[in-house]
Formats: C-alpha cells, sequence, structure tokens
C-alpha cells in the first residue's frame, strides 16, 4: 500500500521514467517488428531439416527404425528389424516376384529355379512322381548365375602379386581401426558356387548360435553330425588356448552339401522337403566368402568391433555404408551390382496401379536409404508429415488423424493427408495372433467333452471383431483357422467360416448369439458359470505380458467377455520372460499368443498345432501343445504336397479337427496400414519378401518442393516471446529504480 | 584437504561394492541367464542347445554367488558375479552381450550427453538464480507472487509434457529446428541441441528457481543483511556481493553433485531426440536385458555421485572459509 501511495504521488515522475525506458526500448521494438514482417515473407530451405543441406535433392531415401538391429550376420539374423537391413545387401538363390499373387519363388544369385530330384534310402534316383514314403533324399543342385561381384571390401584386397593385403594382420596392425574405411583398400571378386556352401556350413558353426540350426539338421544330410564335429574342434581350440581363432570349415566337409562346380553346389535333405525352397529365399542361405570370415577372425578385430555382424558382405543392390545404430544406419547402391531389371509382368491390377511404368528398368532406382533410429512414435510421425520420412506406419495415437472409416466401412485417408497427397497402402499380414489354450491344463485342456466344449463356448463368447474394432483401429480380420488369407489353404466365403463360431449369413460370417454358447457352457458342466461339480463358480487365469495402464483396458474387455457366460478371469499380468517361463513349462492356462510367416506356406502354421512341435515335451513351436493323433497324421501327410486340390483337401479336413477341439481362439489376422507420400512409387505391399528397397523409386525434385512449402520457419513467435520478455522486465526495472531511489523512511520492503 | 579426499575415496569402495551386489542381485531377480540368452539369440525357434551354448561363451553358465562344485576360493570366484564384477573396478567393462566393446561405445556416447547436458546446466543454472534472485528482489510484490506462481504450475508439468508439447510447437507448428536427430559434428549439432535445451531449461525452471529463492529470502532476512542495508548500502549491492555469496552453500549442495552425473545424460531427452548418449544407451540396454552395460552404467553412475558429492564437500570450503575438513 506505502508503494502505491509513492507511486501516485508522483505520476509525473513515473510517466517520465516510462518514456525514458520506451525510448531506450526503440531499437529493440524495431527489432521485433523487422522480426514480424521476416516471419511474414519468411522463405528459403527449411530450418528444421534434419539433413545435411548437401544432401538436399538427392535421390535418397529417408527411413527409421525404431529398434537397433542385433545380428546382421546372415546365419544368425531373423527379426524383421534386422532382414530389413540383410535383405538388401545379401543375395540368397531365390527371391519372391515382387508383384506376383500368391507369392511366387524367383531366381536370385541362382541362375535358374532349382528342381528337386528324388533317391531312395539306397540312393537310386526315382521319378519325379515318386510317392513321399519312398523318397529317402531330395537332391537339389544349384546353378548361380556367372559374373556376380561381391560388394567393395577390405577383405578382397589384394597385392600386386595376388596374396590378400589384410589376411595376416597383427593385434597392432588392427590396434587403430575401429571401422571397416579404417581399411584403406578394398577389392572384391566372382561370386563362387563355394561360398554358398560355406554359409550353409556357419549354420553348424558352434560360435554363431543359428536359430534354424535346429530345423535344418533335422533335413539336410549330415548337419547334426557336422554340428557336433565343429563342437569337439572348437573346444579343443579353446583348451589349446585358440577359443577365438578362425574355425576354418574349408578344412571340414559336410556330407550333403557339396561344390558341384564353380558355378553349381548340391543340397541333399532328408527325404522330402519341399519347403526348402522358401528357405533358399532367405539371408540364411546366401554366400559368405570364406576370406571375409578369415578377415574378421584376425585376432583384435573382434574387441575393436569389427565383425561380420556388424558389417555385412554381400552382393546385392546396396550395401552398409554407416553402421550406428545408436543414430543412422546407411545403405548405398553397391558399384559392383549385377544389375537387374524391374518385373514386367504382375497382377491385373498392377498396370493400372502404375506398378509396371518402370518395367525393364535396371534397379535399383534409389542411390542410397538413410534409416535414423527414432525410438519414440511422436516425433517419428511428426517427421513424416513434415517430409523427412518418406513412408510412415500409422500408430493407434495418430491413427484417427491419418485414416477415417468411409460410410461403406473401408478405411480412407482424412482430407488432411489427402490434401499432402499421400498414399495409403494396406494388406492382411501372413500372421496370426490368437488366445491359446494350453490343453495340458485340467479345467481347460484335454480332449474331454467338458474341456472342449467350455473352449468352444468361450470361443463364441469373446468377440475379436469387437476386440479388433476396439483395439487394432479395425486393423484386421477376425480369423477363422490358423492359415491367413494369401496363404494357399485359406478359404474364402461360406466354405472358410469356422462353424463352432460363426454361420454364413449369404453375405458374411456371423458370429453365434451367446445363447449358444450358454449351451455349450451348460453341456460342459459349467451352467451360468458355476462347476455343477464342486457348485462353485469357474474362475480361469489369463497369462499376459501386459501390465502398463494403457492394457487395463483390454484386460478389462476380456474380463467383461468372459463376465457374458458368468465365468470369472482372473489376469496374471507378467513380464515377457516369466511369461515365457509360464508357457514353456506349461504352467499358463489361457494366454496371448502370435506368429508371423517364415514362408507362405500352409505348412507353416499348420505346424504350430503339431504334436511333434508341443513346447513342453519338445520344447517347439506348439505352445498350446496340442496333440491329435489324426491331425498330426494328417499334417504329415499334407506338408510335402505340392499345392493341389488334394492338398486343400487335407488342409480342410485339419481345419475342421482344430476348429473342433478349439485349442485356440483364433483371434485375428493384422492388416497393416502403411502411408507413402506423393514422390514415393513402385509401392505394393509384400509381406513376405523383404528385399524391396531396389525396386522402390522415389522423386527427389517433388520431395523437396513439397519439404520447402510445408516447412517455412514461422517467426513471430519469437518476436511474440521477446515482446512478452520486455513487457515483464520494464515494470520490474521501474521498481527497481524506484527502490534503489527510494529513502529508508519511504518504506523498505519486510 | 588431501587426506580428507583419499578417505572419502576410499569410503567409495564398499558403497561400489554394495551396490554392484544389489544390482546384480535385482537385474538376476527379474532375469535370468536364459531370459538373457534368449533375448540375443531371437524368440524364434531357439532351441535349448543353443541356449546352453551362448551362456557358456559368455560366461552365464556359472552360478551366481556362490560356486559349490568348485574347490577353495573358486566358490567365490567360479561365479558369475566374481567374473563379471571384478574387472570393473580397473575400468575395463568387458563386451556387452552383442560383443560390442562396453568402454569404447561409453567413450562415444559421453560426448552427446555431454553436449546436451552442460549447456543445460550452465545457462539453466543462470537462468534460475537471476530470476531467483529476480524474486528475492521484488519479493511481496505481484512479480514475486506470479513468478511463484509459475513456478508451482511449472514444477506441476510433466517433463515428458515439455518434450512432447516443445517438439510439436517448435519443431512441428513453427518449423524452428528438427524436431529430433543428431549430428556428428559440433556445427552441425547445435541446431539439433537448440530444442532439447531449452526444453531442459524450460522444465527444470519452476523446482530451481523456486528453491533458490527459497535459499536467498533466507538469506535475506539474516542480521548481516540488515547491517549492510544500515550501512547504506543498496539493495542490488546487498543481494550481489553479500546474500548471493552465502546463499552458495546450499546452492553448491544441489548443484556440485550434479556436474558429474551431467556424463551420463538423460534418459527421456535422449530417447525422445534421438541423441546418441548414455541415457538411451542405458535405457536400450535394460530393454535388451544386457546386464554387461546395465552393470557398467550403475557402477559410472555411483562412481561419478560419489565424486559429486566429494566435490560438494570441496566446494564448500571454497565459498565459505569457516568449512574445515576434518
Amino acid at each position: 500500500m506505502e508503494e502505491r501511495a509513492n507511486y501516485s504521488a508522483a505520476p509525473d515522475d513515473a510517466r517520465k521514467r516510462i518514456t525514458l525506458h520506451l525510448k531506450a526500448m526503440k531499437p529493440m521494438i524495431q527489432c521485433l517488428a523487422a522480426g514480424c514482417l521476416l516471419a511474414v515473407t519468411a522463405c528459403g530451405a527449411p530450418w528444421n531439416d534434419p539433413y545435411p543441406a548437401a544432401d538436399s535433392g538427392k535421390n535418397i531415401l529417408y527411413s527409421s527404425f525404431s529398434e537397433r538391429p542385433k545380428h546382421l550376420d546372415p546365419v544368425q539374423s531373423y527379426s524383421s528389424n534386422e532382414i530389413v537391413f540383410t535383405a538388401q545387401i545379401y543375395e540368397p538363390p531365390l527371391q519372391y516376384h515382387y508383384l506376383k499373387r500368391p507369392y511366387q519363388l524367383i531366381p536370385c544369385a541362382a541362375a535358374r529355379l532349382p528342381v528337386a530330384h528324388y533317391l531312395d534310402v539306397d540312393g537310386r534316383p526315382l521319378p519325379g512322381s515318386a510317392r513321399a514314403a519312398d523318397i529317402g533324399y531330395t537332391v537339389y543342385d544349384i546353378t548361380i548365375r556367372r559374373g556376380i561381384l561381391y560388394q567393395p571390401h577390405p577383405a578382397f584386397a589384394r597385392n600386386p602379386d595376388g596374396s590378400p593385403v589384410y589376411a595376416h594382420l597383427s593385434r597392432q596392425d588392427i590396434s587403430d581401426k575401429h571401422e571397416l574405411r579404417d581399411f584403406r583398400q578394398t577389392g572384391t571378386r566372382e561370386l563362387k558356387a563355394a561360398d554358398f556352401v560355406y554359409q550353409i556350413k556357419r549354420l553348424a558353426h558352434p560360435r554363431l548360435h543359428s536359430p534354424i540350426l535346429g530345423l535344418m539338421e533335422d533335413y539336410i544330410v549330415g548337419l547334426r553330425d557336422y554340428a557336433a564335429q565343429l563342437q569337439k574342434v572348437n573346444a579343443a581350440m579353446a583348451t589349446a588356448g585358440h577359443g577365438d581363432d578362425w574355425l576354418d570349415l574349408t578344412q571340414y566337409p559336410l556330407a550333403g552339401v557339396s561344390v558341384v562346380d564353380d558355378y553349381t553346389y548340391r543340397i541333399r535333405l532328408k527325404g522330402q522337403y519341399p519347403q526348402f525352397l522358401y528357405w533358399l529365399a532367405m539371408p540364411f542361405f546366401a554366400p559368405v566368402p570364406a576370406e571375409v570370415d578369415r578377415f574378421f577372425a584376425q585376432p583384435g578385430m573382434a574387441e575393436n568391433n569389427l565383425s561380420l555382424d556388424w558389417y555385412p558382405v554381400g552382393t546385392g543392390p546396396y550395401m552398409l555404408t554407416r553402421n550406428d545404430p545408436n543414430r543412422i544406419m546407411m545403405l548405398e547402391r553397391n558399384p559392383n551390382f549385377h544389375g537387374e531389371a524391374y518385373p514386367a509382368e504382375g497382377e491385373v491390377t498392377d498396370a493400372g496401379d502404375g506398378l509396371l511404368s518402370d518395367a525393364g528398368k535396371p534397379l535399383p532406382f534409389i542411390d542410397k536409404a538413410v534409416f535414423t533410429y527414432e525410438r519414440e512414435s511422436i516425433p517419428r510421425w511428426n517427421k513424416f508429415l513434415q517430409g523427412y520420412y518418406d513412408a510412415s506406419g500409422i500408430g493407434s495415437d495418430s491413427f484417427d488423424q491419418a485414416v477415417r472409416l468411409s460410410a461403406q466401412g473401408e478405411a480412407v485417408l482424412t482430407d488432411a493427408m489427402r490434401d499432402r497427397g499421400i498414399q495409403l497402402k494396406t494388406a492382411v499380414m501372413p500372421s496370426t495372433y490368437y488366445m491359446g489354450f494350453n490343453m495340458l491344463d485340467p479345467v481347460v485342456g484335454g480332449f474331454s467333452d467338458r474341456a472342449r466344449k467350455l473352449r468352444q463356448a468361450i470361443s463364441i463368447a469373446v468377440d475379436y471383431e469387437e476386440y479388433v474394432s476396439i483395439f487394432q483401429n479395425g486393423r484386421g480380420i477376425p480369423a477363422q483357422g490358423p492359415i491367413p488369407p494369401g496363404i494357399f489353404g485359406y478359404r474364402e466365403g461360406d466354405a472358410g467360416i469356422n462353424p463352432v463360431v460363426y454361420t454364413w449369413d449369404g453375405k458374411q460370417p456371423r458370429r453365434r448369439p451367446l445363447a449358444d454358447a450358454q449351451k455349450l457352457l451348460a453341456e460342459a458342466g459349467y451352467p451360468d458359470g458355476i462347476d455343477s461339480r464342486t457348485g462353485q463358480p469357474l474362475v480361469l487365469y489369463f497369462d499376459v505380458t501386459a501390465r502398463g495402464p494403457e492394457d487395463k483396458s483390454m484386460l478389462d474387455w476380456m474380463k467383461k467377455e468372459f463376465a457374458k457366460l458368468h465365468i470369472q478371469l482372473e489376469p496374471r499380468p507378467t513380464d515377457y520372460n516369466r511369461f515365457q517361463d509360464k508357457i514353456r513349462k506349461g504352467n499358463a492356462q489361457i494366454f496371448e499368443w502370435g506368429w508371423n510367416a517364415d514362408y507362405p506356406d500352409p505348412e507353416n502354421f499348420l505346424f504350430l498345432l503339431h504334436g511333434a512341435q508341443g513346447k513342453v515335451k519338445f520344447q517347439g513351436e506348439n505352445a498350446t501343445n496340442y496333440e491329435n493323433p489324426e491331425y498330426d497324421r494328417l499334417f504329415e501327410q499334407m506338408k510335402n504336397m505340392p499345392n493341389s486340390p488334394q492338398r486343400q483337401q487335407i488342409i480342410d479336413r485339419m481345419a475342421g479337427i482344430v476348429r473342433n477341439d478349439a485349442p485356440w481362439l483364433w483371434g485375428f489376422h493384422p492388416k497393416d496400414y502403411a502411408l507413402y507420400h506423393a514422390w514415393y512409387h513402385n509401392i505394393k505391399p509384400n509381406k513376405i519378401a523383404n528385399n524391396t528397397l531396389k525396386y522402390q523409386r522415389i522423386d527427389p525434385a517433388l520431395r523437396e518442393i513439397r519439404r520447402r512449402e510445408w516447412n517455412q520457419p514461422v517467426l513471430w513467435p519469437i518476436g511474440i516471446g521477446a515482446l512478452i520478455v520486455v513487457l515483464l522486465t520494464l515494470p520490474a526495472l521501474r521498481t527497481w529504480r524506484r527502490r534503489e531511489r527510494s529513502t529508508a523512511t519511504s518504506g523498505t520492503p519486510s | 584437504m588431501i587426506a580428507y579426499v583419499v578417505r572419502r575415496l576410499l569410503y567409495a569402495v564398499p558403497i561400489l561394492i554394495g551396490v554392484n551386489i544389489v544390482t546384480f542381485a535385482l537385474f538376476f531377480v527379474v532375469n535370468t541367464p536364459d531370459d538373457m540368452a534368449r533375448m540375443q539369440l531371437g524368440i524364434k525357434r531357439v532351441s535349448p542347445a543353443a541356449i546352453e551354448s551362448w551362456k557358456h561363451e559368455h560366461g552365464y553358465d556359472k552360478p551366481l554367488f556362490y560356486n559349490r562344485a568348485a574347490a577353495g576360493f573358486g566358490k567365490i570366484s567360479d561365479t558369475i558375479f566374481y567374473r563379471k564384477s571384478l574387472r570393473m573396478f580397473v575400468f575395463d567393462f568387458g563386451a556387452s552381450d552383442d560383443s560390442r566393446d562396453i568402454g569404447y561405445e561409453i567413450r562415444k556416447r559421453a560426448g552427446p550427453s555431454f553436449a546436451i547436458a552442460l549447456p543445460t546446466f550452465m545457462v539453466g543454472l543462470l537462468i534460475y538464480i537471476t530470476c531467483a534472485l529476480g524474486f528475492a528482489l521484488f519479493r511481496a510484490t505481484y512479480l514475486d507472487f506470479w513468478g511463484v506462481a509459475l513456478c508451482v504450475v511449472a514444477m506441476s508439468i510433466s517433463a515428458m509434457f515439455y518434450i512432447i508439447g516443445g517438439q510439436y510447437l517448435i519443431g512441428k507448428l513453427w518449423n524452428l529446428v528438427p524436431i529430433s536427430g543428431y549430428a556428428g559434428t559440433a556445427a552441425g549439432a547445435l541446431r539439433f541441441l537448440l530444442l532439447p535445451i531449452a526444453i531442459g531449461i524450460i522444465g527444470g525452471f519452476g523446482a530451481s528457481a523456486r528453491l533458490y529463492r527459497t535459499f536467498f529470502l533466507e538469506e535475506i532476512g539474516k542480521d548481516y543483511v540488515r547491517t549492510a542495508r544500515a550501512k547504506g548500502l543498496g539493495e542490488g549491492a546487498v543481494l550481489f556481493r553479500h546474500v548471493l555469496n552465502n546463499a552458495m552453500i546450499p546452492i553448491l549442495t544441489t548443484v556440485v553433485v550434479a556436474i558429474p552425473s551431467l556424463f551420463l545424460g538423460s534418459l527421456l531427452t535422449e530417447s525422445f531426440f534421438g541423441i546418441p548418449g548414455l541415457g538411451s544407451y542405458t535405457i536400450d540396454a535394460i530393454n535388451m536385458q544386457d546386464f554387461s552395460i546395465v552393470r557398467a552404467m550403475v557402477f559410472i553412475g555411483s562412481l561419478l555421485y560419489i565424486a559429486g558429492l566429494v566435490l560438494t564437500d570441496i566446494s564448500y570450503t571454497l565459498v565459505d572459509p569457516r568449512v574445515r575438513f576434518s
């Protein structure tokens, strides 16, 4: 109050002081005005461009990754976040046609598709039409294309006398080398059949832990013994103090795999295994030259982080020129790439979709692909909208911003996305997410009528249409069985529905009414959810990895679905490690699980219910431990058959068995939604092939125009911010001056 | 003083051993060596033999703390704890579970972490102290009232909000700086660092400015301030020459201890801004269940914290001659 009295006692002085301050502030105010003007007229390169100015307008694809790849060695690399890199670098013998559907194998490094030759158990040739039971061995002779060269690499560098430059390095030589580019000389050499054989031997390498060794041991002749032999050799090396030395696999022949000549190698399989060709389209079977393995095995390399797991070496269209998974991964055009042409044929709609405009043109189109480590979805999404990423998935938090449902229930882009020229591509994934019943559990498991009807009742009650709508933003189709669309064996329409859960209303499947589920439940001995034997309410346990608050709504929803049958569902949330442990030991009762296809064959889904794959008994992939002798018999019959009406018939019978037994609550097949900017061309979702970068094309000029248009800096907030600071400072200054001039009697602050 | 510092550093050894034991125990309560092997080998088609082989190769096939099967000192030394921990005390962190040299990674990542943390810390400190002095200077006026109100509001808002809001407003709507990313060179990195630094400073403003204001107000009420005023010193001279100096002891308590930890980076900021620092290294290691990295980062964190405490003690003597080591 005293201050106020003083202020009002000297109004003229105060007014003068304010005028003085305003005069002093004049240049600042002029600057602010100029800033605001600049804000209106600002033009030029975007300030928020995260990439070097020198790369502006170049033929570079910009993408991101949210999880660091763990392995880039083709013998180990299996996860999708790893194959996105290795598939562009390594060339296995086969690949999938980019445009044709159903998925079709075509040669990649191979000159042609290998043909299976059958032998009986005594090694005598059999005709192609031989019965599976008569076939002792299958032999594939794989001929590779001539003239394919490896990417430039120091392991291939040669002295004038032809000896390798970097084959005998000491620790001292390597001590100052931490990246591959620290080796000045590089070289190349022609791809040979021996490189494929060497890589197949690496599957059994005791230090590499290939995830497919166990599977391949069952098929490749001699691989199991070979792995055991290498274990012994490796142990002996370790005992002798050479545990880190190069294990030269060329010294140890593998019975089932041999070099025929420089361009042909032979693989001998036990029995018949037609799916093996699909494996030949994966980086596991891509070539690795022995000298590269030897190069990285030199002492000191591993300590300096130099390994094949970090620096892949291939013959593909791209090579990894920068591996900094904390920040950036960079693929650049391989100057030695042998060349390949864009496909000239595809599906009937492809020409209309512009997917054949580049037919016959040399691949790859893009010079460089820059992958930025972007852990969080929000900055990733915003940078896509700014044009700094060329494509994006759609997270649940940005789904409404990107997609809306049309009156026909079809997912279409929002106006904001359409105005930017963004394209939406959708595809049903070759995957299945299901809820499993542990068949070893005394309540929900087993083949008694009581347990089967209980599972069937639950299958009807849990409304996966609603689940997909609420928790997947409609991105998925409720599953009718284990096989997803796009894979042979999947049936459309009436013939494909699960009659236990659905009826066909003439147009689409319709979930059976709850009354059917209640009837089944009563027949199972749980009328109204009460166990008729004990008179106690039925309590079931749902083991999930969901623990966060964001998962609570899903668990609540699931409880509500079970409550429709008056079944009390008790979620048992746990971390992923404990969850896996429960599944392995068979301690879970009901759980959620999923499977992504390795290859487009029904065997890759139906084996998930094969008794020999039981998780508890055999540590296999059959997490429910389902074991039905009839199903297993049909599986053995079906797995080696070519796709044919007979095979379809057997698959239908198998589907009928498992639908009736209901070991899975069939869940849904997820649908992938991806957004691409207008400058992105030749996009056709291919959920099986991974080496698709070479087919894609971008228009960097259009991207540059759009980026400038969308990212003009807005400067007025800076001016406003400065003005606020000034306005706050002025009265403070005024008060300060008044205090400095006040006398002791005019009042001091307490 | 040297004797005191040496004694304090020696005290650090049992603390570090204790921290190491606790980290080890907590980590292996949640993750078994089998889990770690599965994480590295992948989820699909991993055979028990491959898991055993991986554990053997990485030294996780031994008992955790006590090896009954071994003889003599081997009962202690032939365990995961002993083998994985001993080398750390000579700063040999070994290799991560994916066979990368942890020491090299730490050296490489400390720079980006420091590039954000140091300016955030220094500029932030300057702003917080200036504003707190301002609040103290204009105490009991509307400036102080609204300033404190602003501090309370600012400290009530989650750090995540500042990050997401800042990225959206400054990076997305106003297009002034990149939303996230990092450049290897100092010149290139600057434009990526502006936003996280600004957000770091704004995010810490509320709590720090309010705390320092309290320190200043406490000093302002003391006799020597009244004496200074009675001698005819202006308010500015009183504040800057006397109050600021005397309020430095509590400020140092909160500030100096944090200095060594600047190298460790910020988990949240680095994650959202794509900064390849030690914060994101730690987060990634936890997600990937890489015990070797987690253990190394906790060890370094503890060490730096102890260093911070020692530095705080030393700094007391610099700002307050009355404080002596004993």
